[in-house]
């Protein structure tokens, strides 16, 4: 019986400290397990630099500028190629959720488009851009369209039709329809797309700076490993996962913000 | 509640008195509506319905309706499932456009406000607070002065004024449907359509909300128009109760029994179990 009363106390008690740190124990531990395991000598620094000597790495080439610079390079090019192409994409999908025609003109050409995989264009897009900021932005933009198309298309065309019908009968215009039932209706889906687009959009960039760059993380890597910098590519690749994280914990942010209503999402 | 639970016990067991029966006859059949509003001063919108008729492709639901609805009557349309009775109120709100007839609403010229539908299902926006949800029934009045006001009015009415800043997703299903009530109502409309609005509810809560609807007609003296599937329900709450049967007006029947009804109560037994009777077919019912 006082174990029974006691039980819910405990679970009150450790929750609540654990639960900001919890996400965090897996990625700690691993990089405990690896500093300890190039202690011991049981990885070579050829293969995988210790944890340490990937943070000297870092702490150099953030003191040169370099680090802070190709990352700003990067962030700019995935932030602008997504802006393009999430906003063509959101676009071409309200449209073609909305409009009957539009959908019948364009869907089919934009559904053969999406069966290319877009990195395949990389050698189609050095001819026409050469290797400046508008190759990146394209590839970005293109990675990003679909993912942002498809979901918002399907979001609205899976809006509630009784809603609709509700709306209309209470004498909605269509832009109130609009913005008080589709788009809301629509937006979850929305948000999929979104955080999809958003890992699109970092491995299309990597790539395209990786192949046909002079700046940027994907550009910094490779130069590291003409120079047999391994550490600088871990750190790279590090880099890239912390950028992820960011850009996800941005839209679950957002998601919570615009979603609360939503039950699945009111409890976060 | 409690009044409620009581209910059941009271006379049933006189169902049979054929005293009973035969004044339960008595006010079967009219066919031709005389029928007296229940009050003097009425807000409603009389209704006038000439054979109106209703296809969806080659399937004719409706096949020549002719109604007249006196303003402040509450009617109920009862019939079997696709017999047409959803549809008609489906044309009676301006929701689908009939095959041929004429629908008017007396001679004054009905604004879209004056005419509200209540659905089965709630039809609640999830995104939107309960106040909100509630406003969306002004219809163009949303943004004029006092909509919030007016919004907290009518769900003081159906007693929810304390969940206004909820979500409704943590609502009852009884709560969102007295939500969508205070939706319909808060315009002050004129004729209110009731598309079975009941039906998804248990037993009890479903008591309570036709308490709640008689109450609110009471006292707004809108033109209600119930379609139910539950003969009970149409004969405690109707001045009236039409048959539908094929599409066709079956049966007209005059409810003249003295508000509040008793549920349970020998009268309004006897009522239901000829209606049935009309419903099921003859020898079904005993």
């Amino acid at each position: 019986m006082s174990l029974i009363e006691s039980l819910p106390k405990v679970r009150k008690l450790t929750v609540p400290r654990a639960d900001g740190l919890l996400p965090w124990l897996v990625p700690l531990g691993i990089i405990l397990i690896w500093q300890a395991a190039s202690v011991a000598g049981l990885v070579s620094p050829r293969v995988l630099p210790a944890p340490s000597d990937v943070a000297r790495a870092g702490w150099k080439l953030l003191w040169s500028g370099e680090l802070g610079r190709n990352i700003w390079v990067s962030f700019w090019r995935a932030s602008i190629g997504f802006l393009i192409g999430g906003g063509i994409g959101f676009a071409f999908g309200l449209a073609n959720g909305l409009s009957q025609l539009s959908s019948k003109l364009t869907d089919t050409t934009l559904q053969m488009i999406r069966n290319v995989p877009h990195l395949a264009l990389i050698p189609l897009v050095i001819l026409w851009f050469g290797i400046d900021e508008s190759a990146k932005l394209f590839l970005v933009a293109l990675g990003v369209f679909f993912p942002v198309y498809l979901n918002t298309l399907h979001g609205i065309r899976t809006v509630d039709p009784q809603l609709i019908e509700m709306g209309r009968v209470y004498g909605m215009t269509d832009g109130e329809l609009f913005r008080r039932v589709i788009f809301p209706g629509a937006l979850p889906s929305i948000f999929v797309g979104l955080r999809f687009a958003l890992g699109i959009m970092w491995l299309t960039l990597i790539v395209a700076e990786t192949i046909a760059a002079s700046s940027g993380l994907g550009y910094m890597a490779m130069q590291a490993r003409e120079f047999m910098q391994i550490d600088v590519v871990v750190l790279s690749i590090l880099i890239y996962a912390l950028l992820g994280k960011v850009a996800d914990s941005a839209s679950r942010l957002l998601e919570r913000l615009t979603l609360s209503w939503h039950p699945a999402f009111s409890k976060h | 509640m409690q009044q409620v639970l009581r209910l059941p016990v009271s006379s049933t067991e006189a169902i049979d008195a054929p005293e009973v029966i035969g004044h339960a006859e008595t006010f079967r059949p009219h066919r031709k509506s005389s029928v007296t509003p229940a009050k003097s001063e009425t807000r409603g919108l009389p209704l006038v319905i000439r054979d109106l008729r209703k296809a969806f492709g080659d399937n004719e639901v409706l096949r020549g309706i002719d109604l007249e609805i006196p303003a402040g009557q509450f009617v109920a349309i009862v019939g079997q499932s696709g017999c047409g009775k959803s549809t008609l109120l489906r044309l009676i709100a301006g929701l689908d456009k009939p095959t041929s007839g004429t629908i008017s609403f007396g001679d004054t010229a009905a604004r879209a406000e004056d005419v509200r539908v209540m659905f089965q299902e709630p039809r609640l926006l999830p995104w939107a607070r309960v106040l909100a949800n509630v406003e969306v029934g002004l219809g163009r009045d949303r943004k004029a002065a006092g909509a919030h006001e007016r919004a907290r009015q009518a769900l003081e009415e159906v007693g929810l004024a304390e969940k206004r800043d909820q979500w409704p997703a943590v609502l009852s299903g009884g709560q969102k449907q007295r939500v969508a009530l205070a939706r319909a109502l808060v315009s002050g409309p004129r004729l209110l359509a009731f598309d079975e609005p009941l039906g998804a509810l248990d037993a009890l809560t479903r008591i309570a909300m036709q308490r709640l609807l008689e109450r609110v007609w009471a006292d707004q003296t809108f033109t209600a128009i119930l379609v139910t599937h539950d003969v009970a329900e149409a004969v405690a709450l109707a001045d009236r109760v039409l048959v539908i049967e094929d599409g066709r007006m079956a049966e007209d029947i005059t409810v003249d029994l003295p508000r509040p009804r008793q549920r349970g109560s020998a009268e309004l037994a006897a009522l239901e179990g000829s209606i049935l009777g009309q419903l099921l077919g003859p020898g079904t019912t005993g």
